[in-house]
């Protein structure tokens, strides 16, 4: 009885996502989980849905979906076009997806991640409690190929009646809030007034490992090797180029290059949603 | 240890501390001090407990501050070397860089193997890749520089030396430690599954013995042991193995 999804066009990548598998750290496990929680979270209280059942996490282009049996589905996130056996149909709302139709989640017209979520959630194997695919180390589900088939969880209650939901746009500039991070003092003092004054951009290497930024780089006071220590969510590593990648959820859990700042948590979607290109104001909290 | 004091606890975010100690036993003593009062229900809550080299992260703080007045007070008693259980590992010694390890060793090739199964290792950290640990033991004079050249791909199971550490790979990535030997079945290191997912956690004991002649034929990475065609393989911001 259990519901398919057959993938019938994977998109450029399209990984199972929910809210990760935090407390592994130590073990040289990532947290992983969805880029832009929010936007997983909404997606999955529309259908009614627990907040961080597992969902689809696409990148730029999206991806096709065929259910073997009628789906309630929600595709939110980045902005896209949504049709149904290619006749349009509602982002950001519940969309009805009939047996053996097609559910297409379009190329993004702003933005970088659309979120699939279907009600009953994505039923992948959990791994270490958490159905995550995190690209760093492999684990969880590896990112979808056509063909694939993904199991659909049973629905856990009937879906609420419709809200209108505010989904946040992607932003044109990004702004993120930093604190001086444990090793702000390996830097010159220019180089902390330089990121939060200095122009920089989302780079194109960006991935959910980490958002590589392009800018003037930040010189450091000390050349020494830094013995590896832990390395949190949103720290600002400052690799030998100088230029300051902000970690994601897939960032490796202990690293050898000095945090110069950390921005919290709450300002990462935003980040996620950063196409290259876009400008990056760091502003010092 | 005169002091067992940590050195610094430095703000890593709103919820994160980074405690600075003075050196790997240090670290190894404070890291089992915070699990030993995390156990007994006198630390305030954590999400994440990261040793590292010279460092312990605690993660997932609701008041670091505070959290930070705590440790200052803290007297930390040395670990002794005899504790906890000692995981073996058993090593084909038949790595690409034998030669090169012992030219700096100044041993012969078929020495290094004894030499390095002379000592009792302890995992100091984790990180690079799921199970992979950080085995400090190795006297100074025996720490060697990574290669110049990192390998695209270290099979599952090298046994590898770098700086101060030794480590063995869980699974197939690239790499640039200098590979001595072989885990003939590397499964064991990293097994989700598992209750322990990892064999070799923080503080854990190593030994590593002399592969028998039963499990002889196994250069290549066991079954499920790595996914080969990692997508992100080498994105890292850092190479960090």
């Amino acid at each position: 009885m259990t519901t398919r999804l057959t993938t019938v066009r994977a998109g450029a990548l399209t990984t199972v996502q929910d809210a990760g598998r935090p407390g592994h750290a130590h073990l040289g496990v990532p947290r992983s989980g969805a880029l832009d929680a929010p936007a997983m979270r909404l997606a999955n209280r529309l259908l009614g849905n627990d907040p961080d059942t597992a969902v689809l996490e696409t990148t730029l282009t999206g991806c096709a979906l065929r259910p073997d049996r009628d789906v309630a589905a929600v595709v939110g996130g980045a902005p896209c076009a949504v049709t149904v056996d290619g006749r349009p149909a509602a982002w950001g709302a519940p969309v009805r997806v009939p047996a053996s139709s097609v559910l297409d989640v379009g190329a993004v017209t702003g933005g970088v991640r659309s979120y699939v979520a279907v009600a009953g959630g994505i039923a992948a194997e959990p791994v270490l409690g958490s159905r995550s695919t995190d690209l760093l180390s492999g684990l969880g589900p590896a990112p979808l190929r056509d063909g694939d088939v993904l199991a659909v969880g049973a629905p856990a209650r009937p879906a609420p009646p419709p809200v209108a939901a505010p989904w946040p746009g992607p932003p044109a500039e990004l702004v993120l809030p930093v604190r001086p991070g444990p090793r702000a003092d390996w830097f010159t003092p220019a180089a902390l007034r330089t990121l939060t004054s200095a122009a920089y951009r989302v780079s194109p290497h960006s991935n959910r490992i980490g958002l590589r930024t392009e800018g003037p780089p930040l010189q450091r006071l000390s050349t020494g090797e830094l013995p590896s220590e832990g390395m949190v969510l949103g720290a600002v590593q400052v690799p030998p180029d100088g230029r300051p990648v902000i970690f994601l959820h897939d960032h490796p859990t202990t690293g050898g290059y000095p945090v110069v700042a950390v921005v919290p948590e709450s300002a990462l979607a935003a980040a996620a949603q950063a196409v290259a290109g876009t400008p990056v104001r760091f502003t010092l909290v | 240890m005169t002091d067992g004091r940590p050195l610094t606890a430095r703000p890593a975010g709103r919820h994160a501390l980074l405690v600075e100690l003075r050196d790997a036993e240090h670290t190894a003593a404070f890291h089992a001090e915070v699990l030993r009062r995390r156990a007994a229900g006198t630390l305030p809550p954590v999400t994440e407990v990261v040793p590292g080299a010279r460092t312990v992260l605690l993660d997932g703080v609701p008041d670091p501050d505070a959290l930070a007045r705590l440790i200052a007070d803290w007297q930390v008693p040395p670990v002794a070397d005899d504790t906890g259980a000692v995981v073996e590992i058993p090593v084909r010694y038949d790595g690409p860089d034998l030669a090169d390890v012992a030219a700096l060793w100044g041993v012969g090739p078929d020495e290094v193997g004894a030499l390095h199964r002379s000592y009792t290792y302890r995992v100091a950290f984790c990180g690079f890749a799921p199970g992979f640990g950080y085995l400090t033991g190795l006297p100074p004079r025996l720490h060697v520089p990574r290669r110049s050249t990192p390998r695209t791909r270290v099979p599952a199971g090298a046994v590898a030396l770098a700086g101060p550490y030794s480590a063995v790979y869980p699974r197939a990535t690239p790499g640039g430690w200098q590979l001595i030997g072989t885990m003939p079945d590397p499964r064991p290191l990293w097994d989700p599954a598992r209750e322990r997912a990892a064999l070799l956690t923080p503080g854990t004991r190593v030994r590593f013995v002399t592969a028998d002649g039963a499990t002889a034929d196994g250069t290549g990475p066991g079954p499920g042991s790595g996914t080969g065609d990692d997508p992100a393989a080498g994105t890292s911001p850092e190479a960090g193995a």
